[in-house]
């Protein structure tokens, strides 16, 4: 490929992100920490599917704050990915495309994604 | 961009045949990802609230769920879903910030067999219930 010459700025500091770029990024972020705790997840599955012990230290896990915090990123990731996910899946079928509508949806899935934490952590937690 | 292409060697036949082309890239990964989304989406609106609504509180009974046939394979299509979506995923974001091809190639593989090694793991411990595996 030929070497680009024109001028770029990628001063991550300096740019300012629309909501739909940060919600993006959110997207992005959220996956990667999902995709990290896969192995998490399937430990987990393993050692209540194992013996009567493994069961209930499973349903203990969030007796440990260690976890209670992971779980709670998890949380975070799982409702935000999944909620931006839909709104993605909408702007696939040319749903919600209009800029104004895309930014109130980006705004709706951040808040949303924040009061059903609340939600699992009063649940859960 | 294109004519770089007939210059063969082996690298680029891994680029043509993993991530240019093939199965999981391309439009095929973009179905890929959206059809593993609605799957996964239903599944984490579905079965959580399931698991939730029998209030399972002890082993043997949560044991049982697991392995009853329709419980058992939703879970295995659940994983198959998972592994797809992140797979594509992943792709996405090694492309975009992995440059250099040869190490691009070298991290997707690695990723390649720790979703494969991730699957078959998933199998034993779900097969295990159903007495599929002993």
């Amino acid at each position: 490929m030929e070497k680009q010459k024109r001028p770029v700025f990628l001063n991550l500091w300096q740019i300012r992100f629309p909501i739909t770029a940060i919600m993006s990024i959110m997207h992005r972020l959220s996956g990667v920490v999902l995709f990290l705790a896969i192995p998490l997840f399937i430990y987990a599955l393993q050692q209540s599917l194992q013996s009567e012990a493994g069961f209930q230290a499973a349903i203990h896990y969030a007796d440990s704050v260690i976890i209670k915090v992971g779980l709670l990123i998890f949380a975070w990731s799982l409702l935000h990915h999944l909620l931006a996910g839909v709104r993605y899946l909408l702007l696939d079928v040319d749903f919600g495309i209009e800029r104004t509508q895309a930014r109130f949806s980006a705004w709706s899935v951040i808040i949303l994604t924040l009061i059903l934490l609340l939600i699992f952590a009063g649940l859960f937690l | 961009m294109v004519g770089h292409y007939f210059d063969f060697d082996l690298i680029t036949h891994f680029r043509r045949a993993i991530l240019m082309s093939g199965v999981l890239s391309g439009l095929n990964a973009w179905v890929l990802q959206r059809a593993s989304a609605v799957y996964l989406l239903l599944f984490a609106l579905i079965m959580p609230g399931y698991i939730l609504y029998l209030d399972i509180d002890s082993f043997n009974v949560w044991h049982a769920f697991i392995a009853s046939p329709i419980i058992s394979i939703s879970w295995i299509l659940f994983f198959v879903s998972l592994f797809a979506h992140a797979w594509v995923g992943i792709r996405d974001v090694v492309i975009d910030y992995v440059h250099s091809f040869r190490i691009r190639l070298f991290i997707l593989s690695m990723i390649a067999v720790y979703l494969i090694a991730m699957m078959i793991w998933v199998v034993r411990i779900l097969f295990i219930p159903t007495g599929v595996i002993a």
